[in-house]
């Protein structure tokens, strides 16, 4: 292979090369360091006369004097069964002291998109036994569901928790996590390995591992590695995979990073005008195939700088995902765990995956139901801060409590509390009695008649 | 605009020199603006946009990794055209209109690049019924004769940019889109399909002004804020409110003849469910599957970004093209902000000057051109069709005063302003009565008064009069708490409630509530009339509010959005209002 000299600058992660061969655009490089070391990157722009590289380790130690090679193809991922069970650098090699992985295959690791007409509608209910998502954000397999969260709040154990108890009931088709984390911090790193080791779920698993203290421009590859992986499991092995992201917000920083490394126009905030295409490229790649077994389950995990939903990076993420759950502070500060704020919360793909047959008929009319209440129920604080309890009508003093109770009973749970979608949707049912029937609008008469603990209790007793 | 009908040339080679993402620069290339180009050895898709020097600059609308300098471009020497035809309805395609069904076939699950396939069948026969006679002298647009497509007759026209002439043959039975089916005295002969470009409108004989509405069975659309049959609308909302619901319900109900609905830079899934759904639906009409009159255009987000800003271009010429044969058209767009955005990529990889928030300073005139496509025609040939443009848009943060909003805002006569306050209340669909607008209603106005109601225009406005009086009474609430407001009011409060409750909020996934028409409407906006008439008079006898809440009839009326055959339930409940009111009026 041909090694060029030929570096005229270097930028932050970017090197310049010149007078090269014709290379192809996201080829894959290798630089050469003067005491052997080898740092890899990738062709970001290429012509005639000038090549630049964007190197995914840090530059320190690259010189006019280092050779460049180019591989000739793009990057690839090798792949194999043997990877469930093993724990990988953000770059795809083992860190755990075990061999290399035995490829199977080597797969592109950008990915292409699947093709529109060829997905699978996401049907399947997956029970993850937390209320405030199966009750009113229920995901569904093939779903793409982010955790929006802020620095501080317990994201990571909501994701474990889900991670954990996600199930399809019924179903005993095998499954699979892959956790990419990006530039999370060693601490947080060790507690979700200790939680999988705990629970056993690390055979079922393969880890990609990031840290802070990492190269940041690796980050950029870290998911699409774990995706492509994904992608295998599910799509040539069959298995249903939960793919778990870790944190979005470091991998957009990342990208913002090489955009003014590169002097691009910057768009809002700074960030690549691009990003959007960027993060779809990533979340897109979550879905089912007509006709196959497997599914891609994707739980992005953002942290929103200053809890600023409006933030390019949540706001991208919330166009492209298909609905979000909110971790709300104030929840946190009540010291309710949880802490999911379902009022922003939503899942696009709940009335796929709900209803007769798969949950049950009156999932859909309860979960609005209370969301009615809880809304209403939350602006009336505001109210009653000024006004006081006594100056509230009977109507408003009900829907009061009713929000109280909706968030100590139905929101708060263990974190081990694995709750069915009966026990969701019959502890609805209850605190939705506590508000009089005339009330209950979203619901129908026969609904009402068949599920409202007082009338089912009124009518046994007739 | 005239467009000449170009011939194909051959034309010299030439070698791509940098390539940067979507964008490639080549040299030694002999092209005009928007020249379809092929580039590299695999010969992807391109377009020409601009023109320096020696250097031509492309838009790729595939996937460019792996692609040197050094390879080939040739130029095809036509503009981005699309493939006008029977054969168009029923299709799914990508924004280049390249039909997904057969990229599945050809690539499978995921799509590879490299593979081109034409818009229509070029195989499959379509009876071929002449209505134009021999000797007959036709114009551009005239129309040739007719194929069954679906249950929708397709009719097969001259070219818009054909001379006249006189027919010399015409045949009948069984034809490709390319058998020539025509023939004229001068020797040209025309088979049923023909190409448009993309980017240059459909010419008409005449544009006019919309006088009928669009009846989308969503009933805060129609009661209150109508879009005409060819207007334009724009729905503007944050994540999560939503816009993409209300688009999809507009495609499934709204009483247009063809519907053309383009996912543009949307999510995968949402594209499936439109897929899987549309083939089971009813068109409440005809009572055929709603695919039988749809084209649908899905280009998801994570498609190449190029073919994502052609797919607008692409699904308003096919909506033309129907428009055309007389049909009325509505076109969705979900979401015009991430075609946006593919301008403003393509644009900064061209490092052209931006404007505002990095978008191209020719936003506001592409905005502007496209919208402009829409409206009730004369067609060439003498008939009446119209198109109906509803644009979402995705501000980002919900700010709209971001310049895709505003832009859009400034040339659409309608405006759904969708609030992400609404939709966490769940009040669906989430559209904000109060920010909302049409400015169709009083061209409107005689329609309503014909075929729904003498009074509908009215009970129309007083039913907006009630929810701004309760915008501002709940402003006093907010302060004092409901129970220090004159009594009239909390009665005003409670029809409010009513009004938002019942006629305004619509489930979309309830198979009665879904769409509701215009009588329906009307029969429940002036139950709400007759319940407040009937209070306000009961409490200037003195009835107090809480006796009027309390009104059992009241609490009856929602179960009549769940009812089909809701007559009889309706007449029973306003009866029952009746007896409770005089109750409580002779007791008081």
């Amino acid at each position: 292979m041909k090694e060029y000299r030929t570096i005229s600058k270097i930028a932050g992660p970017l090197v310049f090369v010149e007078k090269t061969e014709p290379v192809a655009y996201q080829e894959l490089v290798n630089i050469v360091l003067y005491d052997g070391t080898i740092k890899r990157g990738q062709v970001l722009d290429t012509s005639d006369d000038l090549v630049v590289v964007q190197v995914f380790e840090t530059t320190t130690g690259i010189g006019k004097d280092s050779g460049i090679r180019f591989t000739g193809e793009t990057i690839k991922m090798p792949v194999g069964k043997d990877m469930l069970g093993r724990i990988l650098s953000g770059g795809g090699k083992p860190i755990d002291g075990g061999p290399e992985i035995v490829p199977e295959k080597r797969l592109d690791i950008t990915g292409a998109a699947i093709n529109p007409y060829a997905r699978g509608m996401p049907a399947d209910f997956i029970q993850t036994g937390i209320s405030t998502i199966d009750g009113t954000n229920t995901l569904v397999r093939g779903q793409k569901l982010p955790i929006f969260s802020g620095a501080g709040l317990p994201h990571n154990n909501v994701a474990l928790q889900i991670a954990r108890q996600a199930k399809v009931p019924g179903s005993t088709e095998s499954f699979a996590v892959v956790f990419a984390a990006m530039g999370i911090t060693k601490e947080e790193a060790n507690y979700f390995m200790q939680d999988f080791e705990r629970t056993g779920a690390l055979e079922h698993a393969v880890v990609f591992l990031n840290l802070a203290d990492d190269p940041a421009v690796e980050r950029i590859i870290t998911p699409r590695l774990a995706l492509t992986t994904a992608e295998y499991l599910a799509f040539e092995l069959g298995m249903h995979v939960l793919v778990i992201l870790t944190d979005m917000t470091n991998y957009c920083e990342a990208l913002r990073q090489i955009g003014a490394a590169r002097e691009e126009v910057p768009g809002r905030r700074g960030y690549p005008g691009y990003m959007y295409t960027d993060l779809a490229c990533i979340y897109e790649r979550a879905g089912m195939i007509k006709g196959q077994k497997g599914s891609v389950t994707q739980i992005p995990i953002l942290t929103m700088p200053g809890d600023d939903i409006t933030h390019p990076i949540p706001d991208l993420t919330g166009y492209i995902t298909e609905g979000q759950i909110v971790v709300n502070r104030d929840l946190h500060r009540k010291g309710i765990y949880p802490p999911i704020n379902v009022l922003p919360s939503l899942s696009r793909l709940m009335n796929l995956g709900i209803g007769p047959g798969k949950t049950r008929d009156d999932h859909k009319k309860v979960s609005d139901q209370m969301y009615a209440g809880y809304a209403e129920g939350n602006d009336l604080r505001g109210l009653v801060a000024i006004v006081g309890k006594d100056a509230l009508s009977e109507r408003d003093r009900l829907l009061l409590e009713f929000a109280d109770l909706f968030e100590n009973r139905f929101v708060r749970q263990g974190y081990d509390e694995d709750r069915t979608i009966e026990d969701t949707l019959n502890l609805g049912w209850e605190l939705l009695s506590t508000l009089p029937v005339e009330q209950l609008t979203r619901i129908d008469r026969e609904l009402i008649n068949k599920y409202h603990p007082k009338i089912k209790a009124g009518a046994k007793k007739e | 605009m005239e467009v000449k009908e170009k011939k194909t040339k051959e034309t010299k080679q030439g070698v791509l020199k940098r390539i940067a993402g979507p964008v490639v620069t080549a040299v030694n290339l002999d092209a005009h603006m928007y020249d379809v180009v092929k580039v590299g050895k695999e010969e992807l898709m391109g377009e020409v946009i601009k023109i320096e020097g020696a250097n031509v600059i492309i838009q790729v609308y595939e996937d460019t990794s792996g692609i040197r300098p050094g390879e080939p471009v040739s130029n095809t020497g036509l503009s981005l055209a699309v493939e006008l035809g029977p054969g168009l309805l029923t299709s799914i395609y990508d924004g280049i209109q390249r039909p997904l069904a057969v990229l599945v076939d050809k690539m499978g699950n995921f799509i590879e690049r490299g593979v081109s396939a034409p818009g229509l069948s070029h195989e499959k026969k379509w009876t071929f019924k002449p209505v134009a006679k021999v000797g007959q002298t036709i114009e551009p647009g005239a129309i040739l004769g007719e194929v069954q497509e679906t249950n929708i007759v397709h009719k097969v026209m001259l070219p818009p940019n054909a001379k006249p002439g006189k027919v010399k043959e015409i045949k009948t039975g069984d034809f490709t889109v390319d058998e020539t089916i025509c023939v004229l005295e001068d020797g040209r002969e025309y088979p049923m399909i023909q190409r448009w470009p993309v980017r240059i409108p459909r010419p008409v004989k005449e544009k006019l002004n919309p006088t009928i509405p669009l009846i989308t069975g969503q009933r805060i659309l129609d009661g209150l804020f109508p879009i005409a049959k060819g207007g334009t609308a724009a729905i503007p909302g944050p994540f999560g409110s939503g816009k993409t619901v209300t688009q999809q319900q507009l495609a499934k109900w709204s009483d247009a003849e063809i519907v053309v609905y383009i996912g543009c830079g949307e999510r995968g899934n949402e594209m499936t469910e439109v897929l899987t759904e549309f083939p089971h639906l009813e068109d409440p009409k005809s009572g055929k599957p709603l695919m039988e009159r749809t084209v649908l255009i899905a280009n998801t987000s994570n498609m190449p970004v190029a073919a994502r800003e052609a797919s607008v271009y692409t699904g308003i010429t096919i909506a033309e093209y129907f428009r055309d044969m007389g049909y009325d058209v509505s076109l969705m767009a979900d979401s015009t902000s991430r075609w946006a955005e593919a301008m403003r990529e393509i644009s900064s990889r061209l490092e052209e000057m931006p404007g505002e928030e990095g978008y191209p300073a020719y936003l506001a005139a592409r905005l502007s051109e496209f919208y402009e496509r829409a409206g009730l025609v004369t067609a060439l040939n003498g008939a009446g069709g119209s198109v109906s443009v509803i644009g979402a848009v995705s501000p980002p943060g919900g700010d709209f005063s971001e310049p895709v909003t505003q832009n859009t805002l400034r040339i659409v006569k309608v405006f759904w302003a969708l609030d992400a306050k609404l939709s966490q209340r769940r009040h669906f669909p989430a559209i904000n009565w109060l920010n909302s607008y049409s400015l169709y209603l009083e061209t409107l106005q005689s329609y309503y008064d014909k075929e729904v109601s003498p009074d509908w225009n009215k009970i129309r406005s007083w039913a907006m009069e009630v929810l701004q009086k309760e915008a501002e009474l709940q402003e006093i609430v907010q302060l004092v708490g409901s129970d220090a407001l004159p009594e009239a009011e909390q009665v005003t409060i409670e029809v409010a409630r009513m009004i938002r409750e019942i006629f305004l909020q619509q489930n979309a996934y309830d198979a009665v509530d879904t769409f509701c028409d215009m009588t329906k409407q009307y029969d429940m906006m002036k139950a709400i009339k007759t319940f407040a008439d009937l209070s306000y008079a009961a409490q200037l006898a003195g009835v107090s509010p809480a006796q009027i809440i309390a009104v059992k009839a009241k609490g009856e009326l929602p179960q009549i959005k769940f009812i089909k055959d809701y007559k009889p339930e309706l007449a029973k409940i306003e009866k029952q209002m009746d007896d409770e009111f005089n109750t409580l009026r002779s007791a008081a």
